[in-house]
C-alpha cells in the first residue's frame, strides 16, 4: 500500500506531515471516487471510502504515535552519544588523577546503552542526558553521569562479578552495573525510591538486579562477599561490616560531598592480604599548587 | 509644599521599626533553618532594598500622597502587617534550591521572586517613614530618633522573644504588632471614626489564629534533617528554639544513626544508640545512651581525636564545643581525671543534663565533669587553669564546611590570638588537639597548621617544628600542638596509634617522606608537603602559590574559613562541567554575588527617580547639587553600618557572646544615635546645622581613633570583670560615638527639608541603599584588609561627609 507508506513517512516528520499525508489521501481518494463512480453504486462506494478514510485515520494516528516514539527514542539515543561524549572529554581532562585517559570502553558502553531519562522523574527527562545531577524526590539526586561512569570505572567490573551497592536512589548506578556484572545487590533506604527503582529495573529487563529496601549498613551478608561495594549514601563513616564484605582484591568507591556536588571519590581497596588502604581522587583535573612553587 | 507644625506620631513610628527590625532579624532566623545561613543572608540583604525602593516610589508620589498624609501612613502600615505573615508564607514555598542554579535557570527566576516577595514589608515600613519624613519636616529629629529608638527595642525585643517563643509563633505576634500599629498611629493622627481602633485591634487577633498547618516551617528537603527523616521511623520528638538556633531531637529507633565521624577502617563494631540534635535542620551531633559496657565505646578510641590520650594520661581535660557530649565521653572512655566541658548552647547542655538524663547518664553532671555554658574562646581567657589536654572537637557541619558556607563567618577560634590564649592554658607538656574535616584539595587542616606555627612564634617559641604533631584519616585530621617537645617516646606512640588504625602521619618532628600518604592515598601527600613548607624557610611563596588562602585568620582578619583566592577563580570556572565547582569556596561567591546585585539594583532605585523627576521636580532642587546632596546621605548610610558592624566584632571578643555581643552592641548604638538625633532637632537654622554637623562628625572621628587605639588594651585589661559590668562598660563605650552618629541624618534632612523638600524621600531611598550596601562592602574590606581598616574608611566617609555638607551644599543659598 503506497499511500500507507507514504502516510508513515508523513507520520514520523510530525502531525503537519499527518495533515498532508491526510490530504494527499484525500485527493487520491476523491480521483478514485470519481473513476468508479461511473461503475459502481455510488452510494456505496461513497460509504465504503469514508469507511476507508475512517480506518485509515485510526491506523495513521496509531503509526503516529509509535513514530512519535520511535523519534523520541530517537531523540535520546543521540543524546545519551552526546553525554557519552561529554564523559569521555571530562574524562581526558581528569586523566592527571584517574592516572588513565580514557575509561574503560565497556564502561562506556553502558553508559551509551542504560536509558538514564527512563530512571529520572518525568519532568527532569529532557535534562536526562545532561551531564548534571538531577533531583529525583525525597531529598535525593541523581548523580552527574561522568561521575556515575568514574565510579564504575573505579571498580574495574568484570562480567563474572558480584557488587553491592548501598543508596540505590534512582537505579541507574545499578542499572550501568548491571550491564557489566553478573549480579547486582542494591539496598535503599527510603521505601518508595527503592520500590520505585525495582519497578523501574523490571521494566527495563534488569532481572540481575536484586532491590533490597532497608539498612545497608550490614550489607548483604547472605551474598556477600563482593567484588564491589558501591555506597553512595552518606554515612559519617565507612561500615564496618561493608568492609568485612569486600573480597581480597575487592574495590569500594564512596562519593563524598553534597547531594548535587560530588566533592571527591573513596576507593577503599583491600589487597590479597586483607589489608585495606583508602584512595582519594579529586575528580577534577586541579592541583592544589601552582607550578611556580 | 507647607511646612507640617503638628507633632509627629512617634509612638507608632517607633512601634512600627521596632516591629519592623524584629521581622528582619526573624526572617534571617527563619531562612537559616528553612535554607543555609548565607543564602538567609543574601535573600535578605536583597529584601532591605525595600528602603530604597520606597525612596524610589516616593520621590514619584509624595506629591500625590502628602496631601493625604494620614490615609497613605496607615494604609502601609496595614499593608505591612498583611505582608509580614503572608509574604514570609509565600516566599517559603517558593522551592528555591541553591545548588541548582549553576544548571537550571528556573532556580534564578525563582530566587528573584523570593527576593521580590520579601521586600514588600520593608517597601510598606520605609513608605511610612519616608512620608512622615517628608511631611513633618519641622520634626525630622523627632521622626528619625522615634525610628532609631524603635529599632533598638526591636532588635533587643526580638532577641527576648526568640527565648520565650518559636520563631513560627514570634512571626505570629509581628504580624499582630503590625496591626497594632495601624490601631495606635488611627489614634495617634486622631482618625475619625475613632472605632477604627477597635477594628484594627479584633483584626490584630488574626495572625495568632491562623491554622498550624499554614505556619509549618517549609525545610529544604536538601538539609540533613529532612534527608535523615526520610528513613523509616525516624521522628522528631522535641524542638527547642533560642536566638542561637532551633535544635531538633530526632530519634531512629529502627535504623540505628551510629555516628562516628572519621572512624577508623580497622574498627569493628558500632557505637550504643544515639539521639541525634540537629542545629537549624542540619550540622548533626548526637547524645550517645549510657552504657556500661565499656568495649560498646570503643570506636571513640578509632577516631583521629583519641590520639592525645595515647601520648600521656591527661589528668585535666577541657572540651571546647561539648555538643552532645561525645568528647566528654571520650575523655572518660581514656580515663580523665577531671573534664571541663564548655557548651554555647544552654538548650544543648539542659537536654543532656536533664531532659534526656535517663538516655545520656551522668555525662554533664558526674562528679568529675564541669559543664560550663560559655562561648569557646572567652571561657579560656577569662579562666586561670591549666590543663593537660585541650580539645577542640569537629564542631561544624561537613556539608556546609565542604561547600566552604563558612566562608564570611567571623569565628574566633582559631585565630593566631585564639591559639596563643590556648596554649597559655596548658601545663607543662599539655596538649592542645584540634580536629577538622578533611577537604581536598587540603584547606582548614594545612590553615590551622600555619595558624599553629604563627601562633607558637609569637609566643616566642624558636622551634615550633618539635611541638607540632598531624595525623589524617580520610575523613578528618587531628593536629596536636604541645606546650613543650615531643620525645622519642611520644613519636613511637603517634605512630603505633596511626599504624592500628589506619591513620597517617602527615607531620611529627624527624619525619621523612616515605613514612606519609600509606593508608589514605593521595596523588601526592599534599599535607606533609604542607607542612614542611609551612615550617621551612619557603612558607610565604607556599602561601603564595597555593591555590586556596591558608594565611591565617586573626582576631582583626578572623576569617578562618575564608579560602577563596580570585586567581583560580576562572581556572575553576572552566572546570565547571568537570565536576569543578565544589572547589569554588560558596560563602564568600555569595557574598560578591549579594554585593553585585545589591549594587545593580541601588543604581537603579537611586537613578530612576531623578531621571523621572528631571520634569517634574527640575526647580525643587534649587540651586543644590543632586550629586553632592545624595553623595552625603550615601557615605552617612555606608558609614554608619561600617562603624557599627566593626564594633559588633571588636565587642564580642570584649563579651565573649556573639549573641549578647551582637544585641547589646546594636541595641545600644541605636539607641543613642536615637538620642543624638533628637537632640539634633534643637539645631534649627542654617548657620547651627553646619555647627552641627561638624560637632557630630569631629566627634565620631576622634571618638573613633581613640578607640580603636584603646579598645584592645583596655579590654585585655578589664577582662576579670563578671559580664554584667562588661556590658555596662561597653554600653558607656558606645553611648557617646553613637549619640554623634545619630545626628548627621536627620540635620541633613532638615537642612534639605527648607532647600528641597521634593528630594527628602530621594535621599531616603539613597540611604537605604547605601546601609544594605554598606553592610556587604564591611564584610568584603573585613576578610581582606581586617576590621580596623573598615572604621579607618567609615571614619573617612564622614569626614568626605562633613565637607560635602559644610563646604558643599550646606552652604549654598535656599530657594525658599
Amino acid at each position: 500500500m503506497p499511500e500507507i507508506e507514504k502516510l508513515n513517512r508523513y507520520i514520523i516528520q510530525g502531525i503537519s506531515g499527518v495533515y498532508d499525508a491526510y490530504l494527499e489521501i484525500k485527493i487520491t481518494s476523491y480521483a478514485r471516487w470519481t473513476t468508479s463512480v461511473t461503475c459502481c453504486d455510488s452510494t456505496r462506494e461513497y460509504l465504503l471510502l469514508y469507511r476507508n478514510r475512517f480506518v485509515l485515520l485510526i491506523f495513521g494516528l496509531f503509526v503516529l504515535l509509535i513514530g512519535l516514539s520511535v523519534q523520541a527514542q530517537d531523540k535520546y539515543t543521540s543524546a545519551r552519544q552526546t553525554m557519552v561524549h561529554a564523559i569521555e572529554a571530562d574524562a581526558h581532562f581528569t586523566s592527571f588523577f584517574i592516572n588513565k585517559t580514557a575509561l574503560e570502553p565497556k564502561v562506556m558502553e553502558a553508559m551509551g546503552k542504560v536509558p538514564r531519562h527512563e530512571f529520572v522523574p518525568r519532568k527532569e527527562r529532557h535534562n536526562a542526558y545532561e551531564n548534571r545531577p538531577l533531583p529525583i524526590g525525597h531529598g535525593q539526586t541523581i548523580s552527574q553521569p561522568y561521575i556515575v561512569a568514574l565510579m564504575t570505572d573505579l571498580l574495574k567490573p568484570e562480567r563474572q562479578q558480584k557488587v553491592l551497592e548501598v543508596g540505590t536512589g534512582s537505579g541507574y548506578q545499578a542499572a550501568i552495573l548491571a550491564e557489566l556484572v553478573d549480579e547486582v545487590f542494591t539496598i535503599e533506604i527510603i521505601k518508595p525510591l527503592g520500590n520505585q527503582a525495582r519497578q523501574h529495573l523490571q521494566q527495563l529487563n534488569y532481572d540481575n538486579v536484586n532491590v533490597r529496601v532497608g539498612d545497608g549498613y550490614y550489607g548483604w551478608e547472605e551474598h556477600g562477599p563482593f567484588d564491589g561495594i558501591v555506597v553512595t549514601a552518606a554515612a559519617s563513616h565507612i561500615p564496618p561490616p561493608l568492609i568485612q564484605q569486600l573480597k581480597p582484591g575487592g574495590r569500594m568507591v564512596i562519593p563524598v560531598g553534597s547531594r548535587f556536588m560530588i566533592q571527591q571519590l573513596v576507593l577503599v581497596e583491600k589487597d590479597a592480604a586483607g589489608k585495606v588502604t583508602t584512595r582519594q581522587i579529586l575528580p577534577v583535573r586541579f592541583v592544589p599548587l601552582t607550578g611556580k612553587h | 509644599m507647607m511646612e507640617n507644625k503638628r507633632p509627629p506620631p512617634v509612638y507608632s513610628i517607633a512601634l512600627l521599626s521596632a516591629t519592623s527590625l524584629a521581622y528582619e532579624l526573624l526572617l534571617m532566623r527563619l531562612f537559616s533553618i528553612i535554607q543555609w545561613h548565607h543564602f538567609a543572608y543574601m535573600i535578605i540583604s536583597l529584601a532591605l532594598l525595600g528602603y530604597g525602593a520606597s525612596g524610589t516610589f516616593l520621590s514619584l508620589t509624595a506629591e500625590r500622597l502628602l496631601p493625604r498624609f494620614s490615609a497613605a501612613y496607615i494604609s502601609n502600615i496595614v499593608l505591612f502587617a498583611l505582608s509580614t505573615l503572608a509574604c514570609y508564607l509565600l516566599a517559603q514555598h517558593v522551592s528555591f534550591n541553591p545548588e541548582e542554579i549553576l544548571w537550571d535557570f528556573d532556580q534564578l527566576l525563582r530566587l528573584l521572586l523570593v527576593y521580590l516577595v520579601l521586600t514588600l514589608p520593608f517597601f510598606f515600613v520605609a513608605n511610612c517613614i519616608g512620608l512622615a519624613l517628608a511631611h513633618y519636616r519641622g520634626g525630622i529629629g523627632r521622626v528619625y530618633a522615634a525610628d532609631l529608638l524603635g529599632a533598638s527595642i526591636g532588635s533587643l525585643g526580638i532577641v527576648l522573644l526568640l527565648f520565650l517563643v518559636f520563631p513560627t509563633t514570634a512571626l505570629q505576634i509581628l504580624g499582630t504588632l503590625g496591626f497594632a500599629v495601624a490601631a495606635l498611629a488611627w489614634w495617634e493622627l486622631k482618625c475619625q471614626p475613632r472605632r477604627i481602633v477597635a477594628v484594627f485591634i479584633l483584626l490584630s487577633f488574626i495572625p495568632l489564629m491562623l491554622p498550624a498547618g499554614w505556619m509549618a516551617l517549609v525545610i529544604s528537603p536538601y538539609k540533613e534533617l529532612s534527608q535523615s527523616l526520610h528513613i523509616s521511623g525516624t521522628r522528631i520528638i522535641d524542638e527547642y528554639s533560642s536566638p542561637l538556633g532551633l535544635i531538633s531531637v530526632m530519634e531512629s529507633p529502627q535504623i540505628p544513626l551510629r555516628h562516628a565521624p572519621g572512624l577508623s577502617l580497622n574498627a569493628s563494631g558500632e557505637p550504643p544508640r544515639q539521639l541525634g540534635l540537629f542545629t537549624d535542620a542540619d550540622a548533626m551531633t548526637v547524645i550517645t545512651a549510657h552504657t556500661d559496657e565499656q568495649e560498646k565505646l570503643a570506636y571513640l578510641d578509632q577516631i583521629s581525636s583519641a590520639l592525645p590520650y595515647h601520648l600521656n594520661k591527661p589528668e585535666k581535660v577541657l572540651i571546647l564545643g561539648a555538643g552532645g557530649g561525645a568528647d566528654v565521653l571520650q575523655a572518660n572512655y581514656h580515663g580523665a581525671g577531671h573534664i571541663d566541658a564548655v557548651e554555647l548552647n544552654p538548650q544543648i547542655v539542659d537536654l543532656v543534663r536533664r531532659e534526656y538524663k535517663d538516655f545520656a547518664g551522668e555525662l554533664y553532671t558526674a562528679e568529675n565533669v564541669g559543664v560550663h555554658i560559655a562561648e569557646a574562646r572567652g571561657f579560656v581567657s577569662g579562666s586561670e587553669e591549666r590543663y593537660d589536654l585541650i580539645q577542640i572537637a569537629l564542631l561544624d557541619a561537613f556539608g556546609a564546611s565542604s561547600a566552604g558556607l563558612y566562608s564570611l563567618s567571623e569565628n574566633y577560634l582559631y585565630t593566631v590570638q585564639a591559639l596563643q590564649e590556648y596554649l597559655a592554658h596548658l601545663s607543662p607538656d599539655g596538649m592542645l588537639a584540634i580536629s577538622r574535616w578533611i577537604k581536598l584539595p587540603p584547606r582548614d587542616t594545612l590553615k590551622l597548621f600555619a595558624t599553629a606555627v604563627e601562633a607558637l612564634r609569637q609566643s616566642g617559641i624558636a622551634d615550633p617544628e618539635n611541638r607540632l604533631v598531624l595525623i589524617r584519616g580520610w575523613q578528618t585530621s587531628t593536629l596536636l600542638i604541645k606546650n613543650g617537645e615531643f620525645s622519642e617516646q611520644e613519636i613511637h606512640s603517634i605512630k603505633k596509634f596511626c599504624e592500628a588504625r589506619s591513620f597517617d602521619t602527615a607531620y611529627y618532628p624527624g619525619i621523612t617522606a616515605t613514612e606519609t600518604n600509606r593508608y589514605n592515598i593521595l596523588a601526592q601527600p599534599y599535607f606533609f608537603q604542607g607542612a614542611q613548607a609551612l615550617l621551612g624557610n619557603e612558607a610565604a611563596s607556599y602561601l603564595q602559590n597555593y591555590k586556596f588562602n591558608l594565611q591565617p585568620a586573626s582576631d582583626d582578619q578572623p576569617f578562618f574559613f575564608h579560602f577563596f583566592k580570585w586567581d583560580v577563580f576562572n581556572e575553576i570556572l572552566a572546570l565547571r562541567g568537570q565536576g569543578g565547582m565544589p572547589l569554588l569556596e560558596w560563602g564568600y561567591l555569595i557574598l560578591i554575588a549579594t554585593l553585585i546585585q545589591t549594587v545593580i539594583a541601588s543604581l537603579v532605585l537611586i537613578l530612576l527617580p531623578l531621571l523621572l523627576a528631571r520634569r517634574t521636580h527640575n526647580n525643587a532642587v534649587g540651586h543644590l547639587s543632586r550629586s553632592l546632596v545624595g553623595g552625603y546621605f550615601f557615605m552617612l548610610g555606608l558609614a554608619f553600618l561600617f562603624i557599627e558592624i566593626a564594633f559588633i566584632q571588636r565587642f564580642i571578643l570584649f563579651l565573649h557572646h556573639p549573641l549578647y555581643a551582637t544585641a547589646a552592641v546594636l541595641s545600644s548604638f541605636l539607641l543613642f544615635a536615637g538620642l543624638g538625633s533628637a537632640w539634633s532637632q534643637r539645631y534649627a537654622c542654617l548657620q547651627s546645622y553646619k555647627a552641627g554637623v561638624k560637632g557630630a562628625i569631629t566627634g565620631i572621628v576622634l571618638l573613633g581613633l581613640l578607640y580603636l587605639l584603646a579598645l584592645g588594651p583596655l579590654f585585655s585589661m578589664l577582662n576579670w570583670l563578671p559580664i554584667v559590668v562588661k556590658l555596662v562598660i561597653s554600653v558607656i563605650l558606645i553611648a557617646p560615638l553613637a549619640f554623634c552618629m545619630g545626628m548627621p541624618f536627620p540635620l541633613g534632612l532638615a537642612r534639605l527639608g527648607k532647600a528641597a523638600p521634593a528630594f527628602i524621600p530621594w535621599v531616603w531611598g539613597v540611604n537605604g541603599c547605601a546601609s544594605v550596601l554598606s553592610a556587604v562592602i564591611a564584610t568584603i574590606f573585613a576578610i581582606h584588609f581586617g576590621f580596623t581598616v573598615v572604621v579607618l574608611l567609615a571614619l573617612m566617609f564622614y569626614g568626605m561627609a562633613m565637607v560635602v555638607f559644610n563646604g558643599g551644599w550646606g552652604e549654598q543659598k535656599f530657594i525658599s
